[in-house]
């Protein structure tokens, strides 16, 4: 950890929100699944410290708060990158040629879904249907949502990111 | 805080009045209601294509010319015209606005607004320059449906429960709690014959009267929000456009079964929907219509909502239950049935959006009303969200036995640019495809069972011939693989078995023996797998083998991918008769594998070219041809 010491001010205020959230679900049956959303909303994803730290304040065993993330794709324990690409390969948008705009994206980062970009700038992943589809083929950067896309966008939509 | 039916009536009276102009064109304004109502998509998809953007132009013209008193922007849920978005309602005109970017708000002002002149450029469907009418009357897409569970949908604020309550909401909660015993209810929805709309397609009355039947304190109510079908946007557009619609129709439930405990499994991936259950349910909390003593009639009702996180064998009943306690959603044999043990090892029921939307209706307009509708074992009407290649996406509701023609030709507008219709697609990743040649059959649980797919919970995605069957089959065998919960073998082991060989002949490497192969696997997993994900995981493969055969044939004998989308089988040609030997293919080829110049002919090295089509988009005299 070599920024441990810039990061100190920062990390604790996480840490005291993450048992915020904790202290929240308090009285809630069954709370993990979200009370790791709301972390992996704080973090970013769930290192394995975040999740060590939910399982001793929620006293349920480490490993299964761990079998939850990895059961469900939504958590991730590896970082992404400040731009959150996620291309819809629902029916709707596959139909559509969601593969061809998702390929685009592949050789225009150089990466492969699951995967970020070596400056973190750029993360791809592909998800099931958001509900767009109306719009097909769609995709999401952070909360912005791209449709009724060309594999031709892709590139206007880059150079838009990379400008900022 | 409403503490008697008296309180909801006099809320309701003031609302309906306000809102009338919405009704009746010439109603008389209200002071607080205004003489004009635009309404505002505010759906998922309207949302993606900026109509936050147009309330608030609007609202800014409104308040700079100070109209606020005479003018009120709604805010809707989504209107089921999606790819026509972002769409916009003028009341008292009943005039409809498809398309509308931000900057067309002005000129809806100017024009519209203050000289009471539409916008003919905007207007919905095809309409004659000099009669511009009631677009829901006039626009095939809409004058064909049928809207019970979408009722609301595109005609309220989902985020104003004085609105909801105006158009007759929680009077069936009112009915129920003043007028009707437990067994009442469950009377009522067994006479309507409502059926399942999540998937199964089980009697819903029946259900409950499972639950109702058990004799313990505790019993929970829940509802699949998960809507794990790719394509398919059905409930999100019911939370989005209507939540109130769910939250009365669980209390109501929560009556008839005798529990006092609700929750709501939501698909994280729908914020939107989230968001405006959590304000519906504030607010119902806040008017005393969740809570203890509702309408002072001694029943107590709380509402939960708890999200998925993206793991689509949640959707299954038992998988859903064990992931709302917060653990990993896996499946658990039945029985016991969760009418007996579910949520908590507490008696629980299950239903789907849609069908607890279409409960309050059943109860306020009776049992024979409903059951009139449809056909003879499927009643009501069905919500579909037709996508693919069809020209009008969007939801649509339909009275069950409608037929697919219908759907696809009537109110879906047909298939885009000339192209012909290959099939449909029901039932996402469990159901399977309709053909051409079934396009009259009247659809209902019973017909799509028949044909070999399934009603499923509504999606349905039309295909051209530009779909590839096997890749199709391929691309829903690789989402039940990715989705297995791996919990039993024949599903983990036999579903990945299958995609190695459908991934096989989609590469041009498939035998025969594969096909019989196929079979025998898809036979096996049915009948052994633990839940209906890998039980029905088979059927997309088996749909497509017993209409497309000469397709899989075609891959497997010929070598040959005869909708061109397998690419180890897709060649790119160029035709030297139309090459005009500009160089435009060669400067964007990803691989430099195009070769030519002014002088020599332009050809493609096949051992080097990627097939990615960039070449053949490029061209600007379609001198690159993709042989099949
Ligand atoms: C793998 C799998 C996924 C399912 N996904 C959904 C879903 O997303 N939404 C839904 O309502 N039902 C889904 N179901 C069906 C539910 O298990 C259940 O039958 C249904 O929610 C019951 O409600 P209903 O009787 O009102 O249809 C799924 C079933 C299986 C086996
Ligand atoms: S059929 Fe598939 S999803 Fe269902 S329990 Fe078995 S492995 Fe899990
Ligand atoms: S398909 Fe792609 S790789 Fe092949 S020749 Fe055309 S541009 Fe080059
Ligand atoms: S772009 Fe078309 S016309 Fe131009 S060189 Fe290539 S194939 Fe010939
Ligand atoms: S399939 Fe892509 S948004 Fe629904
Ligand atoms: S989201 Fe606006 S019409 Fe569907």
């Amino acid at each position: 950890m070599t920024d441990k010491c810039t990061g100190c001010a920062e990390s604790q205020e996480k840490a005291r929100k993450l048992q915020e959230i904790i202290e929240g679900y308090k009285d809630t049956r069954g709370a993990l699944i979200q009370v790791l959303h709301e972390a992996q909303e704080l973090y970013g994803y769930l290192p394995l410290e975040v999740q060590r730290e939910i399982a001793k304040q929620m006293d349920i065993p480490l490993a299964e708060v761990y079998g939850v993330v990895s059961f469900y794709t939504q958590f991730s324990i590896n970082p992404k990158g400040e731009y959150k690409i996620n291309v819809c390969m629902g029916t709707a948008c596959y139909v559509k040629g969601a593969n061809e705009i998702l390929d685009k994206f592949r050789t225009r980062l150089s990466i492969d879904v699951g995967e970020c970009t070596d400056d973190r700038k750029f993360s791809l992943d592909a998800c099931r249907c958001i509900g767009a589809c109306g719009l097909a083929p769609v995709v999401t950067i952070n909360d912005e949502v791209y449709g009724k896309l060309q594999p031709d966008d892709v590139d206007d939509i880059l150079d838009k990111y990379e400008a900022k | 805080m409403i503490k008697s039916i008296a309180d909801i009536d006099k809320i309701r009276q003031t609302k309906v009045a306000d809102m009338q102009i919405r009704v009746n064109k010439d109603a008389q304004p209200t002071k607080e209601g205004g003489r004009m109502h635009i309404m505002v998509c505010g759906g998922t998809g309207c949302t993606s294509s900026n109509s936050m953007k147009i309330i608030e132009n609007l609202e800014e013209l409104i308040r700079i010319n100070q109209m606020s008193d005479e003018i009120k922007v709604v805010k809707t849920g989504c209107f089921g015209l999606c790819a026509e978005g972002p769409i916009v309602m003028m009341y008292p005109d009943h005039i409809m606005y498809t398309t509308v970017q931000p900057e067309d708000v002005s000129e809806i002002f100017e024009s519209h607004v203050q000289k009471g002149k539409p916008v003919k450029r905007l207007l919905a469907g095809e309409q004659t320059e000099d009669e511009i009418t009631n677009a829901l009357d006039s626009v095939d897409f809409f004058s064909r449906q049928m809207r019970v569970a979408l009722r609301n949908c595109g005609a309220i604020n989902p985020e104003c429960i004085d609105e909801y309550i105006a158009r007759d909401g929680y009077k069936a909660l009112e009915k129920v709690l003043t007028e009707m015993e437990p067994e009442d209810v469950i009377e009522t929805i067994k006479n309507s014959q409502l059926r399942g709309r999540g998937g199964a397609g089980f009697p819903t009355g029946t259900k409950w009267s499972f639950a109702a039947s058990q004799q313990v304190a505790q019993k929970y109510v829940c509802c699949n929000a998960d809507e794990g079908d790719p394509g398919a946007f059905m409930d999100r557009s019911v939370l989005e456009g209507d939540p109130h619609s769910l939250i009365e129709a669980m209390a109501i439930a929560g009556y008839a079964i005798g529990a006092n405990q609700g929750y709501v499994y939501v698909r994280a991936e729908y914020p939107i929907a989230v968001e405006r259950l959590t304000i519906a349910i504030e607010q119902a909390k806040e008017y005393g219509l969740l809570g203890k003593d509702i309408f002072g009639k001694g029943f107590d009702f709380n509402l939960e909502i708890r999200l998925g996180a993206g793991a689509f064998v949640c959707g299954e009943e038992t998988a859903l239950m064990t992931s709302v306690e917060g653990k990993r959603g896996e499946p658990r044999p039945r029985p016991p049935f969760p009418a007996v043990k579910g949520l908590f090892g507490q008696p629980t029921i299950l239903n789907n959006v849609e069908t607890y939307a279409n409960v309050p209706v059943i109860i306020l307009k009776g049992a024979d009303w409903f059951a009139n509708i449809g056909t003879e074992k499927s009643k009501g009407t069905k919500v579909f969200a037709v996508g693919g290649k069809i020209n009008n996406t969007g939801l649509v509701e339909i009275p069950m036995g409608t037929t697919l023609r219908e759907i696809v030709y009537d109110i879906g507008g047909g298939v885009p640019n000339g192209k012909e219709f290959k099939a449909a697609q029901t039932g996402g990743p469990s159901g399977g495809c309709i053909p051409a040649s079934e396009l009259d059959t009247p659809i209902d649980y019973e017909s799509l069972i028949a044909l070999g797919s399934m009603m499923g919970s509504g999606g349905l995605i039309v295909m051209d011939e530009d779909t590839c069957m096997v890749d199709l089959a391929r691309f829903f065998l690789e989402f039940t693989v990715d989705e297995s919960c791996g919990k039993c073998p024949p599903c983990r082991i036999g579903t990945k078995r299958m995609l190695e060989i459908v991934t096989r002949i989609t590469e041009g490497k498939g035998t025969m023996e594969d096909l019989d192969k196929l079979e025998v696997l898809a036979k096996n997993i049915k009948a052994s797998a633990l839940c209906g994900l890998g039980q029905t995981a088979p059927n997309p493969v088996l749909s497509t083998m017993k209409y497309f055969r000469d397709e899989y044939i075609a891959h497997v004998v010929d070598k040959k991918c005869p909708a061109g989308v397998c690419k180890s089988m897709v060649k790119f040609i160029i035709d030297q008769d139309s090459c005009k030997r500009c160089s435009i293919c060669k400067k964007n080829c990803p691989t430099q594998c195009i070769s030519g110049d002014k002088n020599t002919p332009f050809s493609i090295d096949q051992d080097k070219c990627v097939k990615c089509g960039v070449c053949m988009e490029k061209c600007p005299f379609k001198a690159i041809l993709k042989n099949a």
